[in-house]
């Protein structure tokens, strides 16, 4: 089939982008949408232009890494898949297909369509782990986990930080993802313990890094390709909640 | 950093003043019921609230600082998302937000500006300054034909079903974002939440333009 793309082109941080027009011809509705470009860039290489820069690394829906808006959808068409896992047998011979980077003061362009997501590191940084001592392998079920909280977690940590949530939202806020990360922690007996200092840090952190707040449009939820609830940001909502009287040492991350 | 300056400190302060509201706005739709029974009971309803005295002052008090920080918070959380998002996106698909939900800034400037008018005509009397020498035969402010003639043109008919409709808009989505904001929900109750939330908000809408409709066609009089 052959499409027609509307790709956004930015040299550089400080350059000024726009939207330029490529004609992807002959393209097989197998293809994956990033193999899609891979020709695209192919052709550019050979007419001596600039390929276009995006980000990728998996290619297999798990590491996070491609971040792109198609048609205004952050991952395009698909439900709950990332782009690397969309398929051109998703649009029709003669499409138009919009491409952008995802858009937030937080996730800063460094090229075309490749951000810099690293405030996402920060945040996990910032009190997205336990505090465990190390030694020996524990026996398997020396803490029991109930069923219930094992698949909450699960549910959380499927989070792959891809930064749809932030693209998503109207605010580019970054509450899906956070709460993700300190509900995953915080629902399990090693990561409860310290669920009160986890949250203050992580959402100061979120806020340092200049994301918008939540006002509850949900698009988070539509957008993300893991299926992760808005329901996690009322849990972690209730879990500052009770974490603000709760006065303690200043974590390493920040807090208050 | 205080937790009142967190994103999540603002969501709270937002969720509990816009309930304060809320359940105001219901008390007042309640309230304005008993012009249902007559001047007798409007009348005697607003003479048993200015009796409140200080209590009442204090109440006043309450409400305006209710008023100024939900206006407050919601102006700084508009501007900070604003900043957030410098850049727009060329195309942009929204697949689970309303209108009522991306309109809540202008929903609540324009109910703001809507409250000072209405204060300003039914308190204040600033329109018709004689509404304030209105007095029934127990010797009560008579309330009663204040409204009945405060709603006899169209235009002040329409503009208070207007800003009634703005309110729906605005609760459509607040209600069930306050629920939301601080952390009532889960998977199983926020759908019903969702829904419950804009039912409430169309109660709210017919409970108060019931009253400017019926004494426009007549039904109430003087
Ligand atoms: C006076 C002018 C007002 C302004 C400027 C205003 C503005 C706002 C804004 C910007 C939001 C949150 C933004 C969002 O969630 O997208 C909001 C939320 C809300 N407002 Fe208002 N509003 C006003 C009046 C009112 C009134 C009169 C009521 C109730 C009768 C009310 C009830 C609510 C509720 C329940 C929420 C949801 C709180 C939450 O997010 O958890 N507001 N308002
Ligand atoms: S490239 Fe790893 S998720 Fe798409």
């Amino acid at each position: 089939m052959n499409l027609t793309l509307y790709v956004w082109r930015q040299k550089g941080p400080k350059e000024k982008g726009s939207l330029e027009r490529y004609e992807a011809k002959h393209v097989s509705p197998d293809s994956s949408f990033l193999e899609m470009l891979d020709e695209v860039n192919e052709d550019l290489i050979k007419s001596g232009k600039d390929p276009i820069v995006f980000d990728h690394d998996c290619r297999e829906g798990i590491c996070g890494m491609c971040s792109q808006m198609i048609n205004g959808i952050a991952h395009g068409p698909d439900t709950e898949i990332t782009v690397c896992q969309l398929h051109m047998r998703k649009f029709k011979d003669g499409d138009s297909i919009y491409i952008e980077p995802w858009r937030a003061k937080a996730f800063p362009l460094i090229s075309d369509l490749m951000v810099d997501r690293s405030a996402f590191d920060r945040i996990i940084e910032s009190y997205g782990y336990t505090s465990a001592h190390t030694g020996g392998v524990p026996d398997g079920n020396a803490i029991p986990v109930s069923k219930v909280n094992a698949d909450i977690a699960m549910d959380a940590a499927a989070c792959i930080g891809c930064g749809a949530c932030v693209a998503a939202c109207p605010n580019a806020s970054a509450m899906l993802f956070v709460s993700a990360k300190v509900s995953h922690l915080g629902v399990l007996p090693q990561g409860e313990v310290e669920a009160a200092r986890r949250v203050k840090a992580m959402v100061s952190q979120m806020d340092a890094e200049g994301f918008g707040n939540c006002t509850n449009h949900y698009e988070c939820e539509a957008a993300c390709p893991k299926g992760i609830k808005v329901t996690f940001i009322s849990r972690m909502n209730r879990e500052l909640l009770k974490a603000i009287p709760q006065v303690e040492k200043k974590a390493a991350g920040g807090g208050f | 950093m205080q937790w009142y300056k967190s994103s999540l400190g603002k969501k709270y302060i937002m969720a509990v003043t816009g309930l304060a509201m809320v359940l105001f706005a219901i008390v007042h739709m309640l309230g304005n019921f008993t012009i249902f029974a007559g001047p007798g009971g409007i009348n005697a309803y607003a003479a048993g609230l200015q009796g409140l005295g200080p209590g009442l002052w204090l109440f006043r008090l309450a409400l305006l600082t209710v008023f100024l920080v939900h206006i407050w918070m919601g102006v700084s959380l508009y501007l900070e998302n604003k900043a957030a998002r410098p850049s727009e996106y060329a195309m942009k698909q929204n697949h689970r937000t309303s209108f009522s939900a991306r309109t809540m800034i202008w929903t609540g400037v324009i109910l703001g500006a809507f409250i000072i008018f209405h204060v300003l005509h039914f308190t204040v009397h600033a329109f018709h300054p004689y509404y304030a020498t209105f007095v029934d035969a127990a010797q009560r402010h008579d309330v009663y034909r204040m409204v009945v003639m405060g709603f006899q043109g169209f235009p002040m008919t329409l503009i208070y079903i207007a800003a009634m409709v703005v309110l729906l808009l605005h609760l459509a989505h607040g209600i069930q974002s306050f629920f939301q904001s601080l952390g009532a929900t889960n998977d199983a109750t926020l759908p019903t939440l969702e829904k419950g939330g804009r039912g409430v908000a169309v109660v709210i809408l017919l409970g108060f333009v019931i009253v400017p409709i019926t004494i426009f066609f007549g039904v109430i009089r003087l």
